[in-house]
């Protein structure tokens, strides 16, 4: 029987990791080793489908990039003779690869680590990982960027010569390094959900959908390291939010805010999925931002009804976070939940908090979240003036869209 | 974060480009190669193009019947686009920077620095919404 070509990618995603460890412990050029991985991926892709997939398809990948390392080695050898000469050596001597053993999960967290070190920037971060960890191809990354595919090539060369200049090592970080290392690591995972949020308008078959790709390699961390509350919890945040999507857009793609959503589309297998991670995770005792967050949007998640939703426990939420984190934007959220308990005064006050803030400073969502509460407040005049400010300045279609609907509205019921 | 980079001009302003000596416009050639090639290689470079003179603009409008109505006489003042850049970058100031290096670009330079439109490029929905 022939598998389908999806089978054949999920497999060929799922070693890259592994493939890419085994050849790098082999030849200690991490560079070379990631473009010879890439090189076995392409051929696999090839070949399988047509003659089927081998009987130990990692030692097949492993064997197709050593070669292809053995070739490239060889043609350096005028330059780099001595190099070469030890390479090769080691080609012979090495015994045959063999299945799957302990250090290919440490190799799939090593390379993470790697790929997300803080000497890269976030993009060179995102389309790394993607490639070396979650093995998508060069023209798969840049189709979900939108950027040509010269670019991404580009962009992900640089970031490898980042690393090796980085002088980073092939091997776990200490004990010291680990906690501020794997936080590196959860945020590009989770700017790599978010940007499959954000760039999922239109449909297109070519895309990889990036939030999936996102929660699969949220599922081997949290693998790897299933002690660790804030992997779950982050995990756990993308499920409950990414259990909503069906319900995020209308047909003709506009954006449907969370209390006008049909509920009845919310994928309620990843909402308890995430929840009993959320639950178990919590349980540790040892709590984060990303706990925290999967908190919030399991308490959205499990209201039958917008109404139904218990925002006291919400603001309590909010409340935590906002000491945890400096970020903006929680207190943009807070200021939301605080005007759903106790009235939109409330929520305006802490707004006044805001304006101050340069980092919030001609932002929309301050100007967004405003309209809001004035709305509540029934002050319709501000409330226009403020969602059309807010349109102005947002740099979302949809959004914009979504803005400039909600100002027609009131001002149609408002002028009659 | 993407950005578009306009270069644009007059009538009157692709009228003096085109009487640049042989030496201002080898110089320019060679600056947009090394600039465009520079873009390639950072990782940054999404789209570029020139457009023709605006000598054959036409301005298009639809008849009541839908069909095509041209008209090719602008105001002197009109600002025609000569092209563009679509950089991806992490910050504005990244294309606020390039943008700078296009408008110090070599030129007779007796009208000065040429200004540089910066402008966002729109991206799909936020994460939430209310």
């Amino acid at each position: 029987m022939t598998p389908q070509p999806d089978s054949f990618e999920h497999l060929l995603r799922e070693l890259t990791p592994q493939v890419l460890g085994a050849v790098i412990r082999r030849f200690r050029d991490f560079s070379s080793a990631e473009d010879a991985v890439q090189e076995a991926l392409v051929a696999a892709a090839m070949q399988w489908p047509r003659e089927g997939v081998p009987d130990n398809p990692r030692a097949w990948l492993i064997q197709v990039a050593s070669r292809r390392m053995t070739d490239y080695l060889r043609s350096e050898m005028a330059r780099r003779r001595r190099e070469t000469e030890a390479a090769l050596e080691m080609d012979q001597l090495a015994p045959p690869p063999g299945s799957a053993s302990d250090s290919d999960q440490d190799d799939t967290l090593i390379l993470l680590f790697m790929c997300c070190h803080s000497a890269l920037t976030s993009s060179s971060a995102i389309a790394l990982t993607l490639r070396a960890v979650g093995g998508l191809t060069t023209n798969e990354i840049a189709i979900a960027f939108l950027v040509p595919e010269p670019t991404m090539a580009q962009r992900i060369s640089r970031a490898k010569r980042s690393i090796k200049d980085s002088g980073v090592r092939f091997s776990l970080p200490t004990s010291q390094e680990r906690a501020q290392r794997l936080g590196a690591v959860l945020h590009v995972l989770y700017l790599i959900f978010n940007e499959g949020y954000t760039s999922s308008a239109g449909p297109n078959l070519q895309r990889v959908e990036l939030s999936h790709e996102a929660i699969r390699l949220a599922r081997a961390v949290h693998r790897m390291l299933p002690d660790d509350a804030e992997v779950a919890g982050l995990l756990a945040l993308m499920l409950l939010t990414d259990a909503r999507r069906p319900a995020r857009t209308g047909t003709d793609g506009e954006l449907i805010p969370l209390t006008k959503q049909d509920r009845a589309l919310w994928d309620q297998k990843q909402i308890s999925e995430g929840t009993a991670l959320l639950t178990k995770a919590l349980s540790k005792g040892s709590i984060g931002a990303y706990q925290l967050q999967a908190a919030i949007a399991a308490v959205h998640d499990e209201a039958a009804r917008a109404e139904d939703t218990d925002w006291p426990q919400i603001l309590a939420l909010y409340d935590l976070l906002k000491r945890m984190s400096d970020n903006p934007m929680v207190v943009l959220n807070h200021a939301i939940a605080a005007a759903m308990v106790h009235g939109p005064a409330a929520g305006l006050e802490l707004l006044h908090g805001l304006d101050n803030d340069g980092r919030l400073a001609g932002h929309h969502r301050l100007d967004a979240v405003r309209a809001h509460l004035l709305e509540m407040a029934g002050d319709h005049q501000a409330a226009i003036a403020h969602y059309r400010i807010a349109a102005s300045r947002t740099t979302s279609v949809p959004e914009r869209n979504y803005l400039m609907t909600q100002a027609a509205r009131l001002n149609e019921s408002a002028g009659g | 974060m993407k950005y578009i980079l306009m270069m644009t001009g007059t009538k009157a302003d692709f009228d003096w480009y085109a009487t640049w000596s042989k030496r201002d416009l080898q110089a320019q050639f060679a600056f947009m190669h090394s600039f465009n090639k520079e873009l390639k290689e950072s990782g940054v470079l999404v789209a570029t193009e020139g457009l023709a003179f605006p000598n054959e603009a036409k301005m298009v409008r639809a008849a009541a019947d839908g069909s095509p109505i041209t008209d090719g006489v602008f105001p002197e003042s009109k600002e025609f686009l000569a092209g563009y850049w679509i950089v991806d970058v992490e910050t504005p100031e990244q294309a606020y920077q390039l943008a700078a290096r296009v408008s110090a670009g070599p030129s007779p330079k007796d009208r000065g620095n040429q200004p540089i439109e910066v402008r966002r490029v729109m991206s799909g929905p936020p994460p939430e919404m209310l």
